[in-house]
Order: structure tokens, then sequence, then C-alpha cells
């Protein structure tokens, strides 16, 4: 067209000039001529019109010359032109083919789909089409022609470079057109999702007609350097298209809309609560009973049930079924089994049925994880795409285990020997390993690895397995109990047929001969088959950024205020919430019954109760099945303590806490002798015994500016309720063993 | 007799049976039975129910909550002679419901009390879902007292 063009105004002037020239002439000569003739005609010349003298014919030729001159100038010079624009074009052509070859930014989609286009392509009657090694079709495409891309909007995988072998054929047009022809076939009916219009060469015939100017255009969408995603189309005619649907979709392009993925996803859900564990299922319970016919969506990304975890680290070790790992049933302390699962699967709604039920109910979503909150929109997105809106919102994300960096950087073989605990298939997995291997190294001396550490050491005679436990701190719960207790506690789970290891900073893990090689900062070593890392948690707060909430840096966690609330319409509980507490501070507990009290706080904050977090969570742990704590408030053993114990005599034992040692015999004969009375600030010795002191039961007090802000209850049950009356009310006493007369520790 | 030592910022005190015997001279705040933010028992300061009461367990949650919330409000408003008597129909049509989920609702319940029966579904344990002791502040009123009366 250009060339047309240039040609045209080249010539132009010049056939102008040369009309103008001719006519001018020929105006000049027939005036001439007409005078002429007319005296020739009254003078009856002999000579004919030529033969009106030597001038006139000179002037014939001059003009014919000049005529004849320009007309072969014209002809040259268009057809020069032709030629030259022949060659440009193959010349272009060419130059794209290397492009995308260089590019090679590969969609596989291509690849897969590209047996069926290819077969379509000998349909074309484009010889050199048939001859190419296929595999390669072109996937330059690029919307041929505006008229023909109406509504389509193709994504092309450049990356093909298809289109060389086609241009190898040495058959500059034609090739191009295939090109052209695959790239035009895509106008039509969106059927399906197409990642990549590779397939399209289908109905060419009109397109094996286009003429050059496709291929201009073709020219310049070869270029076009990012795939732009196809909503949808497919020719019509053809088979080709069906394969172009089957093929995957580009990785570097998300299908928009899927079609059935996500018919089990409600779009909408009243009350959304993100998270299936303790806290969510506690706030779905409370939402269930102050808001009648509520309904309650919880997603988790876990494929089960909201089940408790206490078990996993304690009950279901002691349990003599041996199918509790498979039921997850266990023996309660009064005797009755249950499962782990809050609630069997009956009790719920399936998503699908939620917003039809006549009295509301609660559904779970599994394996799902939202990736994505829209606070504006009040959506969340999930990680398959679907959206659900929702009108109140919990976050209940919890944690997922720490580990230590120096395994995380060990390698694969190390990892693969190493758990992280927290789920039930952790727990199964542990359990099936404990069976297997001739030595378990628990890193980790907080409630999870000692509790593990005694569930495990309890196995270890009958499976004739070595368990160690390490951890820098001086002993278990060292972080937890003042160091008299943690001493204590250090003694009973050696008991249990532990090794351990205190003082202990993991300096290096490796895998060597079959074994995994723990190296200490203090150059001690350890060889173990299996480790299991219970150094913490991470609180999950990966919505943070998406829903713009706030994130604290002390204590980690989403930061709410004291009614659990993070924004309008958003709640967040149990191991993610850094929360206010009114008598406390601000802190983030770890705990399960800081887990069902927060949720169902904030299931009563979400059904417009605004009530502040009050009623103080306790937790416990278990040192084996016959000894265990209570305790609530801020439980820190940098803080000062005052611990009552009753002395232990004679007949006062308490549950397995004197078993092992007749020292409480013997220091209670011995201190009779020794009058200190309690209210003389004695530092006097102890009785002149050296045995152990045995502490047996009692309360410890955890002391803040003089007011008691935790309380441990060791071995005395049942006293929980004053032991959070007196945090309530947060008042300086000033003898702490007259409040401590209110556990009367001595009774059962 | 007692006796106490100091370990560093730890102090223990050993105290004998007798020691104890005198009682406290501690003092404690007094309650606020009115108080808006406290847990309250199984009934609430105005009277009315506490639906999510700990001790009703996924009673009034659960699939056939509504139902149960029928039965037992009528039963709690009731001022028959024998409480109760003008509720059949409540319990009956609660009854049926949760025949539909024997797996939730186990027959060996005694439907006639409410918390017994949500006690069973949420174990009293020490691994319920609820505080630990359910047993304490949650389902008697009376934990709002002064607990140092014990």
């Amino acid at each position: 067209m250009f060339k047309c063009k240039a040609v045209w105004n080249k010539l132009a002037p010049l056939v102008r000039a040369s009309s103008t020239l001719c006519l001018q002439n020929a105006r000049k000569s027939v005036l001439r001529h007409g005078r002429r003739l007319e005296m020739v005609q009254k003078a009856q010349m002999s000579s004919g019109p030529a033969g009106g003298g030597g001038e006139n014919t000179l002037y014939y030729v001059l003009v014919g010359a000049t005529c004849l001159g320009t007309g072969v100038y014209a002809y040259r010079t268009v057809s020069g032109d032709k030629e030259r624009y022949n060659e440009r074009m193959i010349d272009l052509v060419n130059r794209p083919k290397q492009g995308p070859r260089a590019a090679e930014a590969v969609t596989e989609v291509v690849a897969g789909s590209k047996e069926a286009p290819l077969e379509s392509i000998p349909e074309l009657s484009l010889e050199p089409v048939k001859s190419e090694p296929v595999e390669e079709p072109t996937l330059t495409e690029a919307p041929v022609e505006e008229p023909l891309v109406t509504e389509a909007v193709v994504e092309f995988t450049e990356s093909e470079p298809v289109t060389e072998p086609l241009v190898e054929a040495s058959i500059p047009e034609p090739t191009v057109e295939t090109l052209v022809t695959e790239s035009v076939v895509e106008a039509s009916v969106p059927e399906s999702i197409i990642e990549v219009s590779v397939t399209e060469p289908v109905a060419e015939a009109p397109a094996v007609t286009q003429s050059e100017e496709p291929l201009a255009s073709v020219v310049e969408s070869e270029t076009e350097p990012t795939p732009v995603i196809i909503t949808a189309h497919v020719p019509e005619a053809s088979p080709v298209s069906e394969s172009a649907a089957v093929s995957e979709p580009a990785p570097a392009a998300e299908p928009v809309e899927s079609t059935a993925a996500h018919s089990d996803v409600p779009e909408h859900a009243p009350y959304l609560l993100i998270g299936g564990g303790t806290a969510s299922f506690a706030a779905a319970r409370s939402i269930r009973a102050r808001d009648p016919g509520a309904r309650v969506l919880i997603v988790t990304e876990e494929s089960e049930l909201p089940y408790m975890r206490p078990p996993l680290s304690k009950e279901l070790w002691f349990s003599d079924d041996p199918k509790a790992t498979e039921t997850l049933s266990f023996k309660q302390w009064n005797g009755k089994e249950r499962s782990i699962y809050f609630q069997p699967p009956s009790f719920y709604v399936s998503p699908t049925d939620l917003a039809k039920v006549e009295n509301g109910g609660v559904a779970v979503l599994t394996g799902r994880k939202v990736v994505h909150m829209d606070v504006r929109e009040n959506k969340v997105k999930l990680s398959d795409g679907a959206e659900i809106s929702y009108e109140k919102c919990l976050i209940a994300t919890g944690g997922v285990p720490r580990n230590l960096q120096v395994i995380d950087r060990a390698g694969e073989e190390v990892m693969k020997r190493t758990t992280l605990f927290r789920k039930i298939e952790d727990f199964r997995s542990l359990e099936k390993i404990s069976r297997e291997v001739k030595s378990i190294t628990i890193i980790g001396g907080g409630f999870l690895g000692s509790e593990l550490a005694c569930a495990l050491g309890r196995r270890s005679t009958d499976l004739g397995l070595e368990v160690i436990q390490m951890f820098p701190e001086k002993g278990n719960m060292g972080k937890v109990l003042p160091e008299y207790l943690s001493n204590w506690t250090t003694e009973k789970v050696r008991k249990e047929g532990v090794n351990i290891i205190m003082d202990a900073v993991v300096k290096n893990v490796s895998y060597k001969n079959d074994k995994l090689e723990i190296k200490l900062k203090d150059g001690r070593l350890i060889e173990t088959d299996h480790v299991v890392a219970a150094v913490g948690l991470e609180p999950s707060v990966e919505l943070a950024k998406s829903a713009g909430l706030e994130v604290d840096s002390d204590f980690g966690g989403y930061r709410v205020n004291a009614e659990l609330q993070a924004r309008s319409n958003i709640w967040v509980a149990g191991d993610a919430a850094c929360f206010y507490d009114i008598k406390l501070g601000r802190r983030r507990v770890e705990h399960h019954d800081h887990a069902v009290v927060s949720g169902r706080l904030a299931g009563e904050n979400m059904t417009g109760a605004s009530k502040p977090y009050w009623h103080q969570s306790m937790f416990w742990s278990d040192l084996g099945p016959d000894v265990g704590y209570e305790a609530i408030g801020i439980v820190d053993s940098s803080l000062p303590t005052v611990g009552v114990f009753a002395k232990a005599t004679a007949k006062d034992t308490p549950k397995a806490a004197t078993e092992q040692s007749g020292t409480g015999i013997r220091s209670e004969s011995e201190t009779e002798a020794v009058a200190v009375t309690l209210k003389a600030e004695t530092t006097a010795p102890p009785p002149p015994v050296q045995q152990k002191e045995d502490y047996g039961k009692g309360v410890v007090f955890y002391l803040r500016d003089n007011v008691v802000v935790g309380i441990v209850l060791w071995n005395v049950f049942n006293r929980m309720p004053i032991a959070r009356k007196i945090i309530k009310d947060g008042e300086q006493h000033a003898d702490l063993n007259e409040v401590a007369k209110l556990f009367n520790i001595h009774e059962d | 007799m007692s006796y106490c030592k100091q370990e560093g910022k730890d102090r223990i005190i050993f105290v004998t049976k007798e020691d104890h015997e005198a009682p406290s001279n501690a003092e404690l705040i007094e309650d606020d039975p009115n108080d808006p933010y406290e847990d309250h028992g199984l009934i609430l300061p105005n009277g009315d129910i506490n639906w999510n009461c700990p001790c009703l367990g996924g009673m009034a949650s659960g699939p056939c909550g509504q139902q149960f919330k029928d039965a037992f409000s009528c039963f709690h408003y009731s001022k028959e002679e024998v409480k109760g008597s003008d509720c059949v129909e409540n319990f009956r049509s609660m009854q049926e419901c949760m025949q539909k989920y024997p797996e939730l609702y186990p027959q060996e319940d005694d439907n006639d009390s409410a918390p017994s029966g949500g006690a069973d579904n949420a174990p009293t344990a020490s691994t319920s879902t609820d505080s630990l002791p359910t047993s304490s502040p949650d389902s008697t009123p009376a934990a709002t007292e002064n607990p140092a009366a014990s």
C-alpha cells in the first residue's frame, strides 16, 4: 500500500508534468494546426497535415519522444518498486520468526495442543503448511485484523517458534498467509476458555484469500510482547478448538472463570469464620446460641473438621486402645470416652445447603485457604479463585510451628526426618515413626516439648526407643516455672525415661551414615534418627496485608482491641490474636482455653455484645498421666514468685508426686524439730536435711509490682475460680500466705 | 512447723495443715452481680436463659438448637404446678428432631434436664472445649458470688 502510494507520489509529478507537457504541446499544435488546417483547407495544400513543414515534424518528434520517455521512466519505476516491495516483504516476514524463537517464553499449552491444530492445518490448501514439522503451530497469533478480532482478546504464547519451519518453506507469501489464517481464526464463538489461541487454523479457507494486507498487521502483532488473556473463543467448525480447550491453562495466566470448580462454595455467608480450629468452633457455637437461625461458614485449610489439640500430645499417647490413632478417641479424666473432634460430621450442614436450611447451621469448607481479603467490599478470595462475601468475619487462623534455622538450612535429608508437631497428621506420623526408629530427639523444653517427651518416654521401654530432650534453659518449663519447680519437673521427666540435655543450643544438624547428627554450641554431639522441633508457634498473619490489618511487633499476631475487634466487622481470636487484656495488659496467648474463651467472646461480639476480654482463660499441663498443674494469667518465670506448698506429712500423698522418693517423709520428720514461724522473714537455712524439697501440692503466685498477675495450682485441682477471682481483683496483698489459705491446699 | 526460704527472687513457704486452719484474712473485692462483662451461669441476672453457657454444650447451637431453645424456654417460664407440663409439645418435637441425629444426641441422655444433656455432648473434662472446670463459674449461678465463702 505504502509502496503504491510512494510510487504514485513519485510518478504523479512526472505524470502530471508529462501530461501537462503533452497537453500543452497538443494544444499548441492543435491550435496551430487548427489554424493551419483552416488555412490549409482554404489553400488545398498538397501535403497532408504532417507535411506542414519541417518544424511540425520536429515538434511531433520532440513531443513524441518526451511522452515515450516519460512512459518508459514511469514503467521502470513502478516495476522496480514492485520488486523492491516484494523483497522487503520477504525480509520482514523472516525477521519476526527469529524474535519469538529467541524469546522462548513458553507456554506448554501450545505444545500440547499443537497436535490438533496441526492436523487441521493440512485442511488449508497451503502446501508449505503441510510440510511443516508441525509440532509447533504458529503461536504468535495476534488478532489479525481488527474486524476479525472483535470480542476476543487472545493470549498468545509467542515463544513458539512455530512459524520458523513455515518460513523456511521459502514461499514467503503463502507462509505468511498461514500465519495470518491461524490468527484469523479467532473471531469465533466463545465457548470455553483457551489460554492459547494456537489452535485456530481451522476455518481458513476465507483467510487464505487474504492479500498482503493482513501480512502487515500480522507483522505488527507478532511483535507483540505480552500474552493477552483470551476470554473465550473457539472457531466453530474446528475440532481443534476442543483440543485447544482441553489444553491446560497456561501457567502464566489464570483462567478467568473455571466453569464448575466453585460449585460447592457459597457466594455469601452472613458469618464467615476463617480458620477451622478451636477458636473458630467456639465462635460458631456462640453465634448460633445467640443469633437464632444464624448461618455460619467456617473455611479451613485443613482437610479435617474442627478438633481439639491438647489430646494430640497427651491423652492420645496414653491410650491403651491400639486404634486410637485412627479413631482419635481418648478417655477423659472422668472416665468417659470422646473423640478429639468437637462434633461429629452430622452436626454440620453442607456448604451448599447453608443458605437454604431452615434454621441455619454451621458449615465447614475444608481444604480451602483464604488468600485475599477485601475489607472495603466485605469479601474474601479463596485459593481456588472463589469469592465469598460476608457480613461479619472472624479471623482465627492460628499459626504454624516454628522451625530452627539450622534445620531449615540443613537440607532435605534432615527435613525428612524432622517433625513440626501441630496437626492430626503430625500426630499420626510421629506415632508411626516412634514405632520404627531407635532414637528420637525433641528440641524444645516448653509445654509441647515436655509433654511429647513424657509421652514418648513412657513408650520408650516398650518400644526400645531412646528419647532425648534438649533445650537451652536449665530445666523443663524453664520459662514458665520458677527454678525450683522447673528442676523438680525436669526430674520427673527424667523418671519417665527421657534423657535430658540442658543448656543445649543447637548449632548444626546434618545427615550422616543414615543418622542425624546434632552438634551443640558447646561441642557436644548427639546422634539420633528423628527430630521433633517444638520451638514455638509463628502466628499466621498472611491476610494482614490485603486486609490492611495491623500486626503487633512485640507479640506477633493481628493487633485487636479489648473486644477482639480489628476493624468494623472483623474480629480475631485464638493464637493469632494480640489483644488488650484490661487486667493484664496487651498479650497474645497460645493456649486451648484461651482459644475457647476468645472464640466465644468474639462470637458474642459478632452478635452485638460489645464485651471486653474479661473472663480470664487458664491452661494446664500434664507431665505424664499422673502429675499435672493448672495455671492462669501471666505465668512467666522471670517475675518474682511466692510459692506456698503443703508440707508433706506421712499420710499426705499428693497424687503421684512423692512416689519416687522417701524424701517427703524424711523432711517432715526432721522439720518437726525446727520451729520457724511463717511471719518471721527468716533467711535461716531450711532444716538441716539435704534431701530435695518435695513440692507435692501448692500454689505459686507470680507478682508484678506486688500485684498477683499469675497463679499456678500445683497438683491442686478444682480451685480455678478462686485463682481467677484473685487475678481479677488485682489487689496488692500484704501476706500471700493468707491468700494461699483460700485455696485449701491440704484438702483434696 | 512451717518455714520459708528464699531462692533468688522466688520465695517458698511450706505450711502445715494447722497453719492453714485459721480462716484467711485476705480481702477480696465484692463481686457485682450486675457486672455486664462477667460471664454468667445458666441463668442471666434478668432471669433469662444464657444460651451461650458452656454448660449447655452444643445443645442450643446444633441442628436441633431451635427446638431445644423452645422447649427449654417454655419449661423455664412455665408457671404450672408441675413445671413444664404445658410444654409437652415442645419437648416432643425436640425429641423427634434429636432422634434424627443419633450420633449427636445419644439416646441414653435423660433429655429432661438440659444441662446434663449438654454435659454429655461437651464433656466437662479437662479436655473439653469449654473452660476446664465447667462445674465452676459457668454452670453455677452462685459463682459470681464470693468464692471465698466456700
